[in-house]
């Protein structure tokens, strides 16, 4: 095979704007381009709509590969997707935690068995459309995982677990653009694409109804319990302690004087607990599966701005290794921390590292 | 851009020049619908009568026994689910080998949701149905039997003669997929016993989109497709006449230089098949070793995906495929494979060779060479690997 002097890239593409304008950024840079599709869905749910991997994002992915005359291949992920993804997405339900499948999928998936299949084609690199940046500190040699231009965009939060062979190995060609350049360049290269919405649901699960899902997927998740107060007094009832999350304040069915929130979930208890608005913020969190970043591991306590969900601004905290994982403590508490979600550390524009959250910490 | 090594005729072939030279004029000056009374109609007629006679002619059937259809898959449907409305005041039973083209397998699924029962027959680990068990599978309701010619994925040939005389005796109706066998190896319907019989243009060297099934006269079958009465009432619609004339040609071309192509693919395929097992270890042959199509390799290569061998071959210049390539790139494990008792992860590494006439001992020799490197670095990076290892399948 023929390899440009840049080397051989494969590009994970979605059939979306952005991982289609990646690759044609490779293509104009040099790179030896293959693109790739992983057919994720199940059996059966080929016809829902949107999602980063539904079939009508194939055939979009597989029309910009003709476009930009690349070698295009679909491969099938349908088992790993279900037991590295979609299963533990379903369990942490069952056991009282908020899963976020974009952060296994990336650990799992995109820098797990597509990274396997990109090796298996002789690639050099494995390419995404996420929007962050990676480089070389001169000084440590380590890789570092920066937040992308447009902070709007950036996608930071779910690349973690990056390690630094897989740094070493990935590009993001989007990291320096804004999102709004991206589809300006879609549409100068008159990609199929272009003006396709952004996707935001989670793409296995349809209409974004993760409800409905979890109960096709485990009967057992339909789960009747009470719902108890802090001090345990029953309040009403509930359906399945997998249907709730932290902070929740919706679809609770009581009346109370002031509102309530959900404040913790009690798998084994099966209950569901409430609180008022001063409860569901915590000063602290605990969390467990660390991946360093920007360190090769945490020595003394460390300044940082923590980041507890996708949608949340980092606050400022102070990290502390402990016995069983990572500390963080925040300057000011914060709301619904959950267990289940990822906390992510930044300092400046740079991911230290993160981890998964397994309980809040109230002083 | 390199050479492009085609070794995937079992998907599709190559037209014939000479094929598209006979279609032309039917695209262009002679376009008349052929149900017309004018002479531009008329001409129309009598080349799809011509086409008619000559198909029927090599198969050994009558005109009036051929019905022209859209292609295999439409053939194969027709087949299958016309004889069970046909028949349905018969009985409810049908029995198809597990090992069929989804055309026949997904249709007598589908058929279990009207009503009729479907028996699976099993087969050996070449492929090969047993009589016995077919005569056994047998019960007074069967009104259909569809075993396949030859297996479109490990070219295993059936004994499709000795079946049909076992289904002649008790009168049930007996439809064979041969898409992959005519214009192949000989196909005369008489010899076979058959009273149903499916075949596709472009599997050799003709047109994509046509077909045609052969109905023994006295067989009954509900259309699928109503409408006009093409046909003889059993497939509506204005005749593709140029794809008609073209699979005549290609078919009367295939057949005239069967014997020559058949005993030249023969000697290739041995040659890529001993190329391939005496360099690289813990290959397997599947299907059957002479009941076999000449031009029909299929090999299962342990603790690799035939996926990512397919990527690799492909970018070294190499088409092939892996089983059936009828989904569109992606890989399941292939149903005929699972079928021969070929474990899971065996059945996906599976890699589908098919040679043609344009396939030279250049083409069979430079895929030898390739493929060695391909697996080894793959098995490199495959977890299960181990050098050493004993093969779990033999050989």
């Amino acid at each position: 095979m023929t390899t440009m002097g840049k080397g051989t890239v494969v590009v994970a593409m979605s059939g979306g704007v952005d991982s289609s304008v990646a690759a044609a950024l490779l293509k104009q840079s040099g790179y030896n381009v293959i693109g790739l599709t992983m057919e994720i869905w199940p059996v059966g749910m080929e016809d829902a709509d949107g999602g980063c991997c539904s079939l009508d994002a194939v055939e979009d992915a597989r029309r910009v590969a003709a476009k930009l005359d690349i070698p295009y291949y679909v491969v099938n992920m349908r088992d790993t997707f279900s037991e590295e993804v979609i299963q533990p997405f379903t369990e942490a339900y069952l056991e009282g935690r908020t899963p976020n499948p974009c952060i296994m999928c990336n650990r799992n998936i995109k820098f797990g068995a597509l990274w396997q299949k990109a090796l298996e084609l002789n690639a050099d690199y494995v390419a995404t459309g996420h929007y962050a940046i990676i480089e070389q500190d001169p000084a440590t040699k380590r890789y570092i995982l920066k937040q992308g231009r447009d902070q709007t965009k950036d996608q930071t939060y779910a690349l973690y677990n990056m390690t630094q062979k897989q740094l070493a190995h990935t590009l993001f060609p989007l990291g320096e653009f804004e999102k709004d350049e991206i589809r300006e360049k879609a549409h100068q290269l008159g990609l199929p694409v272009a003006d396709k919405p952004d996707s935001q649901e989670i793409c296995f699960v349809p209409n974004d109804d993760y409800r409905t899902f979890l109960q096709e997927q485990a009967p057992e998740s339909h789960r009747p319990g009470d719902i108890v107060d802090m001090e345990g007094n029953r309040l009403g009832r509930h359906e399945g302690v997998a249907f709730y999350t932290i902070g929740q304040r919706r679809g609770l069915g009581i009346s109370a004087p002031e509102p309530l929130y959900v404040v913790g979930l009690d798998v084994e208890k099966n209950q569901v607990i409430v609180g008022s608005q001063t409860a569901v913020f915590a000063q602290g969190l605990r969390a467990v599966d660390i991946n360093w970043i920007s360190i090769p591991e945490l020595k003394e306590e460390m300044q940082v701005q923590a980041k507890i969900r996708y949608n949340t601004k980092p606050a400022p905290a102070l990290l502390r290794t402990v016995e069983q994982g990572v500390l963080t403590i925040f300057e000011v508490p914060q709301r619904a921390v959950t267990p289940g979600q990822s906390v992510v550390w930044y300092k400046g524009d740079a991911v230290v590292g993160g981890g998964i959250i397994v309980e809040p910490m109230s002083s | 851009m390199e050479k492009q090594i085609y070794l995937d005729h079992a998907s599709t072939t190559p037209m014939r020049p000479e094929v598209l030279d006979a279609m032309l004029p039917f695209m262009k000056e002679q376009y008349g619908n052929p149900s017309g009374v004018y002479k531009l109609a008329r001409k129309a007629r009598a080349a799809v009568d011509e086409s008619r006679d000559q198909v029927a002619e090599i198969l050994g059937a009558e005109s009036r026994e051929i019905i022209f259809t859209a292609g295999g898959s439409e053939a194969d449907n027709l087949a299958v689910k016309g004889a069970a409305f046909a028949n349905k005041r018969r009985g409810n039973h049908i029995i198809v080998s597990a090992i069929e083209h989804p055309a026949v397998l997904d249709t007598a699924k589908q058929l279990e949701n009207y009503g009729f029962s479907v028996t699976y027959l099993p087969v050996n680990d070449s492929g090969l149905v047993s009589l016995d068990a077919l005569a056994k599978a047998i019960t007074s309701k069967t009104i259909l039997v569809s075993i396949m010619h030859a297996n479109n994925e490990i070219g295993t040939i059936q004994p499709i003669g000795e079946i049909g005389i076992l289904l002649r005796e008790k009168s049930i109706p007996f439809h064979t997929d041969a898409v992959q066998t005519v214009g192949h190896i000989p196909v005369n319907v008489d010899e076979l016993g058959v009273d149903l019989l499916s075949l596709s243009a472009h599997k050799f060297y003709g047109p994509r989109g046509v077909g045609a099934l052969y109905v023994r006269r006295g067989t009954r079958i509900e259309p699928l497709i109503n409408g006009g009465g093409q046909e003889r009432q059993r497939r509506a619609g204005t005749e593709n006449v140029a794809g008609i004339v073209g699979l005549a040609a290609a078919l009367r071309m295939s057949v005239e230089e069967m014997d020559s192509t058949s005993k030249r693919l023969l000697l290739l395929r041995e040659r890529l098949i001993d190329g391939i097992m005496q360099s690289i270890p813990n290959v397997r042959l599947n299907g059957h070793r002479t009941h076999r199509l000449p031009e029909n390799v299929n090999l299962c290569f342990e603790f690799i995906e035939g996926e990512s061998l397919l990527l690799n071959l492909d970018m070294q210049g190499v088409a092939a495929s892996s089983g059936s390539a009828c989904t569109s790139g992606s890989l399941e494990p292939s149903h005929v494979l699972l079928a021969l008792g070929l474990p899971h992860e065996i059945a996906h590494g599976s890699l589908r060779l098919t040679l043609g006439k344009g396939t030279t001992q250049e083409d069979v020799d430079k895929t030898i060479e390739v493929l060695p490197g391909i697996v080894h670095r793959l098995r490199q990076m495959s977890p299960l690997y181990d050098e050493k290892a004993v093969s779990p399948i033999g050989q």
